[in-house]
């Protein structure tokens, strides 16, 4: 082996996005790779399990995990990698907060599994089978791995050094990543890396038409009005969450006409996002009567997915195990 | 099971309205249950969601939040913003199961001390009866 | 009875696990592929808001977001009962020509491509983009990376971001083109078009001009009889964006042609418990197991269908190919599994026309791009041809538009059964006496991999993937392991 940095890369819960951004930056990747020596990576290369355990401890400079924590594999996995690894990237929105899929808190294991399997209106299974851990079919015995109850981010399993935001984080983000992480210069342990340290109306094309104070009256959704693509969208009460969000992606979805919807998650030092997104906007709403207040939020029917899309599984109130009421 | 469950309550109390009620209350002798761990804010406005939050998940059954009546903010517009944020987030905990019971919002002013102990005991006897608040067990992964 | 279990399945998306079934003289008996992935997708959608739905589904997959994006964005249409402009469906078929058109290539030429670019029996060392770019040249190798990048970021462009587009709503798009994007675009479609040409003749001169792929595509290890599914237009030529889906039986006389909004009388859902993944079958014909033939529903999706199923392409160069692949096949329809790679090189033939008709559209620079919706949602279902096969989205919804339920029918589950059935074909071929090397393995992966497979789609349901590992078992002991965790 050379002495060049090792890199390794690994996919929990993924939806394969975070591997398509790394491989987004292109011919940067060939200057990756005269940079250093990537020792794990499933997607593309064909080193296996055993590989990295025989790898010393503590010899991976770094390991970039993207994806959120569902099958006993993956825990058991990025435990191995943190073994072998100086430092330990969650790469991603989901293995940063959990991501879209951490939506599937709102509701049991047992739930999903009767919807999917029972309840669509397409299926037809009269003998009511379910997918089981193991099976006998024809003799044969076939397994299927553990699925934990509910999703986590990475760092409630292990421990984690820094996180590169954003569902999928664009590839400049990646490369600057990248390059701070094989700087020699590095940051404070759990820093958010690659990204801006503003809001994302740093970055914003109508930045400039954002008033010092934004006050709304109305709450609209996006198939309700069609904006001017000149002015703010939260003064034309879109709910944008750029001001609640870090920037860094220069404000892609502004850019196509749509509000942002927070996938590059907090600033510092905020840790849970969905809470503070959703303070920033209720105290924008310039009505002085709880009435008139509770009108303008009930536009709103969907708070939970609005505000809380990427980072539902920090919140350890979503996935609770026994009955709750709803 | 219900009798032996006695419901932990964060109260955030602002300095200027509501922490003097309740010295008001402790120095007229009125008795109150003792289920509130008291957190001094200088206005209500000052309540992060992101506290209320961190209660829940760190053992808190229930929260109340308690500031001066609107219009008499010492910051002016302090209680207003509360009122705004805790709309939102009443509807958000209730989404997440959340009974609206367990999260309150009250002005109580400076000699309000009675209406103080009112509300305290409204609000014990309401989530005693919804039980403690469940959180996510964690599985050891 | 000795099991070896194939895991990793590589060069695919998603995870997969093998299991290969000996008798008593090593030969295989069963096999089985396993998925054990599962999501959630369709319980969460539940109490989310239907306009959300084509941001949060394209989350399904990192490489076929615009395929979730656009079946969902049609199913807001239907939700609504709202006509999109005419620009924005001009719009919205643009940038899935592109997309579609990008994410073809990279399955030719890093997927699946490999496989006859360098040969199935090639080591495994050299099965692999690195071997493709030994065999075809440096240059062309950077040329397929820069054509992917100039694709991808026109996607940006036009659609907000490549990884999860935004710009899908009910009526329209929220962007449109502007003219001075007019004229980049027009020159991305000449280039996109001679791109499709040289990646036609690539394959000609390496896999069409050998005999032994021509006859590996042709083996009967490889061959299954099933129904066959895909979108076509008004002419029943292949369209991605829109049209009825049709269904021809294995003889290939036309056996339904219907809506989207009836896929219910069409289409049903098999569970098996040793899979996450589920299989949909032809409800009017029913389900008989993991076998071929007219009795049974199992049909098949993705390109090879969508050219059996239709009766021209809507591009003259494409018509052209089709044409041919037919004429050497045998006629339609064609049930050799590995047919899939060509059907796949033609389909990016149309795209890249498509691609350059609607950049060459007098009216693609409009700007009405959207009607707003006035009726109250109830019932939306929306159908596009992902790349994978025909993807189907259905959500029904209270009025204030918050779903309350959604079903999810997914590319490659349509697949499922007769990937399944590939799969154990191709086993029981290749595994004899007990003997399981690199080369017999990857026979067998060759048959899932035409499919070009998308686990992460095909079950939306709960999340999870698992490195693929060979497990080899005599009498329940562990005996050997084998790995290829490849992509």
């Amino acid at each position: 082996m050379t002495d060049k940095p090792k890199i390794a890369m690994y996919w929990c819960a993924s939806c394969g996005g975070c591997e398509e951004a790394t491989v987004d930056i292109a011919e940067r990747i060939l200057d990756l790779t005269s940079l250093v020596d990537i020792v794990f990576w499933p997607v593309a290369l064909d080193f296996k399990e055993e590989d990295v355990e025989n790898l010393p401890d503590g010899s991976v400079t770094a390991s970039l995990i993207n994806g959120g924590v569902r099958l006993t594999e993956h825990d058991h996995m990025i435990k191995l990698l943190r073994k072998k690894s100086k430092i330990v990237v969650a790469y991603g929105a989901c293995s940063a907060w959990g991501g879209v899929p951490g939506l599937a808190n709102l509701y049991r294991k047992e739930e999903l599994i009767s919807l999917v399997y029972h309840e669509t209106p397409s299926v037809v299974n009269p003998t009511r089978v379910v997918p089981e851990r193991r099976s006998i079919v024809d003799g044969a015995e076939l397994e299927l791995p553990d699925v934990f109850p509910y999703l986590v981010p990475i760092d409630q399993a292990i421990d984690v050094d820094y996180y590169v935001p954003g569902c999928p984080p664009t590839a400049d983000v990646t490369w600057k990543a990248i390059e701070t992480l094989l700087s020699g210069r590095l940051p404070p342990k759990g820093s958010i890396i690659g990204a801006s340290e503003k809001s994302l109306c740093d970055e914003c094309p109508l930045n400039q038409t954002k008033p010092e104070k934004i006050l709304i009256q109305d709450l609209k959704r996006p198939h309700q009005v069609i904006p001017d693509p000149e002015k703010c969208l939260l003064t034309q009460s879109l709910l944008c969450l750029g001001p609640a969000t870090r920037g860094g992606c220069t404000a892609l979805c502004i850019r196509a006409r749509m509000p942002c919807t927070g996938c590059f998650g907090p600033l510092d030092p905020v840790s849970d996002y969905g809470a503070k997104a959703a303070s920033f906007i209720a105290s924008i709403i310039d009505f002085d009567d709880e009435k008139s207040v509770e009108e303008v939020i009930d536009k709103l029917p969907d708070p939970i997915g609005t505000f809380y899309r990427y980072t539902l599984a920090t919140s350890r109130l979503a996935g609770r195990l026994t009955e709750g009421k709803r | 099971m219900s009798d032996e469950f006695d419901p932990k309550i964060v109260l955030f109390a602002c300095n200027w309205c509501t922490y003097a009620a309740l010295d008001l209350a402790g120095t007229s002798r009125m008795k109150y249950p003792p289920n509130f761990r008291v957190i001094k804010v200088m206005c209500s406005g000052r309540v992060d969601p992101q506290f209320i939050i961190e209660a829940f998940m760190q053992g808190a059954d229930g929260v109340l939040v308690a500031g001066c009546h609107l219009g008499d903010c010492h910051y002016l517009e302090g209680n207003y913003k509360a009122m705004r944020r805790m709309a939102l987030l009443k509807r958000m905990l209730n989404d997440l199961g959340i009974e609206r019971e367990r999260v309150r919002l009250q002005w109580i002013s400076a000699s309000e001390a009675g209406k103080f102990v009112e509300v305290a005991k409204e609000m014990v006897e309401q989530i005693r009866t919804l039980g403690p608040l469940t959180r996510r067990v964690e599985v050891s992964t | 009875m000795k099991d070896i279990v194939i895991t990793p399945t590589t060069r695919l998306e998603g995870h997969g696990k093998i299991v290969v079934c000996l008798d008593d003289n090593g030969d295989c008996n069963k096999a089985y592929l396993q998925i054990p992935e599962l999501r959630g997708f369709e319980k969460f959608a539940e109490g989310r808001h239907a306009e959300d739905m084509p941001q949060i589904t394209s989350r399904i997959c990192g490489v076929c977001p615009m395929a979730h994006h656009m079946a969902s964005t049609k199913a807001l249409d239907d939700l609504y009962r709202i006509e999109p402009t005419n620009v924005a469906k001009k719009i919205r078929e643009l940038v899935y020509s592109i997309f579609m058109l990008e994410d073809h290539a990279i399955h030719v030429y890093v997927l699946g491509g490999p496989d006859f670019i360098v040969g199935p029996t090639a080591p495994k060392a050299e099965r692999n983009i690195l071997g493709v770019v030994a065999k075809v040249g440096k240059e062309t190798a950077l040329r397929v990376i820069s054509m992917r990048k100039t694709l991808r970021k026109t996607n940006e462009m036009l659609a907000g971001r490549t990884i999860n587009p935004v710009i899908g709503l009910p009526g329209g798009v929220s962007r449109p083109i502007s003219s001075s994007e007019v004229e980049e675009l027009k020159r991305i479609g000449n280039e996109a078009v001679e791109f499709a040409l040289f990646t036609l003749k690539v394959f000609k001169d390496i896999v069409l001009s050998k005999k032994e792929y021509v006859d590996a595509i042709a083996s009967e290890a490889y061959t299954h009889r099933t129904y066959y599914m895909g979108l076509v237009d008004e002419h029943n030529r292949v369209n991605f964006y829109d049209g009825k889906i049709r269904v021809i039986t294995p003889k290939g006389n036309e056996f339904a042609k219907f809506e989207a909004h009836d896929y219910l009388d069409q289409l049903a859902e098999h569970v098996e418990p040793w899979t996450y993944v589920k299989f949909p079958y032809l409800k009017q014909v029913g389900w008989r197991g993991f076998t071929d033939g007219e009795d049974n529903g199992i049909m098949s999706v993705a390109p090879l269908a969508r050219l059996n199923v239709a009766d021209g392409m809507a591009t003259p160069l494409a018509q052209e190919s089709y044409e041919e692949m037919f004429k050497v096949l045998g006629g339609r329809p064609v049930h050799h599994t590995l047919a899939n790679h060509w059907a796949r090189v033609i389909e990016i033939v149309y795209a890249a026309e498509r691609l350059r008709e609607l950049a060459n559209d007098p009216e693609i620079a409009d700007p009405r791009i959207r009607n707003l919706p006035s009726e109250v949602p109830r019932v939306g279902i929306g159908v596009v041809e992902a790349p994978r096969g025909t993807l189907i989205h259905h959500y029904e919804t209270d009025n204030r538009g918050v779903i309350r339920k959604a079903n999810l029918l997914v590319a490659t589950q349509h697949n499922a059964a007769r990937i399944a059935l590939s799969v154990d074909k191709a086993a029981r071929n290749y595994v004899k006496q007990g003997r399981v090397d690199q080369g017999m393995l990857n026979m067998v992966e060759m048959a899932l991999r035409a499919y070009d497979p998308c686990h992460a789609c095909a079950t939306h349901t709960y999340p999870g993937s698992m490195p693929f590992t060979i497990y080899v078992y005599r009498d329940g002991r562990l005996i050997e392991t084998l790995r290829r965790e490849f992509r």
